[in-house]
């Protein structure tokens, strides 16, 4: 089987170029901003002293492709720079950030998950049934609600009225993490849902229809060991590649939701950086956002081919 | 709520689905007729703003501040006494009008490059398709919350944000579309009577794929309503004190203990505005694919 993940280079290879654009985009950010970008990110603050500092720590008074090449250099030493707020370096905020937000990830994922399979499985039993339409329904809902609002109602339901929850912050321990976590990774998980039930219904109905479930049937298997088996197993690999690409959106969501709860990751580390005008705070968390759902894509598509055995990305395959 | 690239990939998989196409005219269609209802609805109450808000939406009124609603105040006030009821009317003429208008140029940009490089194909095509995997890497509101932040405070920069980024799906959907077109035989036959390049795009191929695009921009407006309440939300929106749902759910999240339905109502409206958007996206889809016409 492992012949059919020889697609992995070159899927990597491929990915090189984005990952280069991406960088390009992040440096010209600061290029975007209107009049002399020292100027702008110092605001009233700007002294002429202050600015020709800025000026020289940015290396503004270079070429931009020298501007450029610096700054490429100095990300592949894994150097974002320095923060303008506080002086440390960006690259220690930010790797302090990303496993707050990736648990927060992870969590939303896995709930997400809790809440789907199981609501697709009712709906795409009997569709158009009563449940079904009801299923149908929270999927409409769902989407049809900002995310920041979903969090917050949560606070009102589950934190301010039950006691349930705190209503925001991210605790000390690891188990008080997971305790704080949980309402943000709830709302992500919310938003998210309605896009895998979705997919899940629809693969779900496709695969109870199919030939090989009613072979099962035939043979006796009924109940939940058929669906966990036979059903299941088919209808998630569609359901795969859906949720890669929605991982992306759950990743700008992340970001949103953090500021809701007051989570200290990347998200509350990017807005925070915002409203400091603190440029490389701001380019630094973009960069790894953008790396993290270029990563994500790529382990997709390794899922994807590792549960599917019809599925061949490599060479042979499509000639 | 949604990011280009999920909301694309959830606009592909409709458009694979391919179904049997209704053939009723468009107001038999449920979907379509339910939408146009609510957000002609939502329209009509933005437009009619100065004649139904019945109080001022920014004047202040310390004296009546954080009343629970009542006769005077159906909806309440907020911190400053500005009407709640009024100021959510006026915020659907900012969210509405925002939301709709900031769709516009990316719907036309990204059609335009995207019937170019599946038309001519070559380098070209591969330029731009490079761009659009790079941008679609960035997730939707990180990107709209740096270029907003970039470009400063205020509706341009919102505009030339989401245009910034929302194009690339526009390019991708009608450059998908143009590729199947471009084979057939209308186009040929197009060519061998002498047309232009230019005169077979747009008199030819454009009405045929521009429907995908249409559609698409249906969830499109819907997505952009989301960034703009986020925005408000987060502060870097429409400035205070103008009237906007965002910015309202954030001033009600302060007082969530005693005044639930500050933070509440706003997000309940976003939700029928985007409920009624999705329909029209819906009902047009069921009208406008070409499998109807077969």
């Amino acid at each position: 089987m492992f012949h059919r993940l020889s697609f992995i280079p070159g899927r990597l290879l491929r990915a090189l170029p984005v990952i280069l654009g991406v960088t390009i985009v992040v440096f010209l950010m600061v290029h975007l901003l209107p009049g002399d970008p020292a100027i702008a990110i110092l605001g009233d603050k700007g002294t002429p002293q202050r600015i020709a500092a800025l000026r020289e720590q940015l290396g503004l008074n270079q070429p931009l492709w020298l501007q450029y090449a610096t700054f490429l250099g100095r990300l592949l030493q894994g150097n974002f720079g320095t923060s303008l707020v506080n002086n440390r370096p960006v690259a220690e905020l930010v790797f302090q950030a990303v496993p707050v937000t990736l648990t927060l990830l992870l969590f939303a994922l896995i709930l997400s998950l809790l809440i789907s399979i199981p609501l697709a499985a009712i709906a795409a039993t009997r569709p158009n049934g009563g449940r079904d339409l009801g299923v149908r329904a929270f999927t409409l809902l769902g989407q049809g609600m900002p995310q920041f609002w979903v969090g917050i109602m949560l606070i009102l339901l589950v934190s301010v009225e039950l006691r349930l929850f705190p209503v925001g912050g991210y605790g000390m321990t690891d188990a008080e993490h997971l305790y704080y976590l949980f309402l943000p990774a709830l709302t992500l998980a919310i938003s998210m849902a309605p896009t895998i039930i979705r997919s899940l219904r629809a693969s779900t109905i496709a695969s109870l229809g199919s030939d090989y479930v009613a072979t099962a049937r035939s043979k006796g298997s009924a109940g939940s060991a058929l669906f966990r088996q036979h059903v299941l197993r088919n209808a998630a690999i569609p359901t795969i590649s859906v949720i890669g690409v929605n991982l992306g959106y759950l990743v700008g969501g992340s970001i949103v939701i953090e500021r809701v709860f007051a989570i200290p990751g990347l998200g509350s580390l990017m807005l925070t950086g915002i409203f400091a005008r603190d440029f490389p705070t701001i380019q630094a968390v973009a960069l790894v956002v953008a790396l993290f759902v270029i990563i994500i894509g790529i382990l997709t598509d390794v899922l994807y081919t590792l549960l599917d055995p019809r599925v061949n990305f490599s060479k042979e395959a499509r000639a | 709520m949604s990011t280009p690239s999920a909301l694309l990939a959830r606009h592909q998989e409709k458009r694979r689905a391919s179904r049997p196409r209704s053939l009723k005219p468009w107001y038999q269609n449920p979907s379509l007729v339910a939408g146009l209802i609510v957000v002609g609805a939502l329209v009509l109450i933005a437009v009619l703003a100065p004649v139904l808000a019945p109080y001022d939406p920014v004047k202040q009124d310390l004296q009546n501040a954080l009343q629970d609603p009542g006769a005077a105040h159906w909806l309440g006030t907020d911190k400053y006494g500005r009407d709640v009821l009024s100021r959510l009317i006026w915020g659907a003429q900012i969210d509405l009008r925002i939301g709709f208008l900031a769709v516009l140029i990316p719907f036309v940009i990204g059609s335009v490059v995207g019937a170019l490089a599946g038309y001519f194909g070559g380098w070209f095509d591969s330029i731009v398709m490079q761009i659009v995997d790079i941008f679609f890497a960035f997730p939707f509101y990180v990107m709209v919350i740096v270029l907003v932040f970039v470009f400063g405070a205020g509706e341009a920069s919102i505009y030339l944000a989401i245009s910034a980024i929302s194009w690339v799906a526009y390019a991708k959907i009608v450059r998908g579309e143009v590729l199947v077109a471009k084979k057939q035989d209308y186009v040929a036959a197009a060519r061998l009577g002498g047309l232009s390049h230019g005169r077979v795009i747009a008199r030819h191929i454009g009405p045929n794929v521009l429907s995908q695009a249409l559609i698409y921009a249906m969830s499109d407006v819907v997505m952009d309503i989301m960034a703009i309440v986020t925005l408000g939300y987060l502060g870097l929106g429409i400035a205070p004190p103008t009237a906007e749902w965002g910015s309202m759910i954030l001033d009600g999240q302060e007082f969530i203990t005693t005044q639930w339905q500050q933070a509440t109502i706003p997000g309940l409206v976003i939700v029928v505005a985007s409920l009624g958007l999705s329909w029209i996206g819906d009902g047009l889809s069921d009208l406008l694919s070409p499998e109807r016409r077969k």
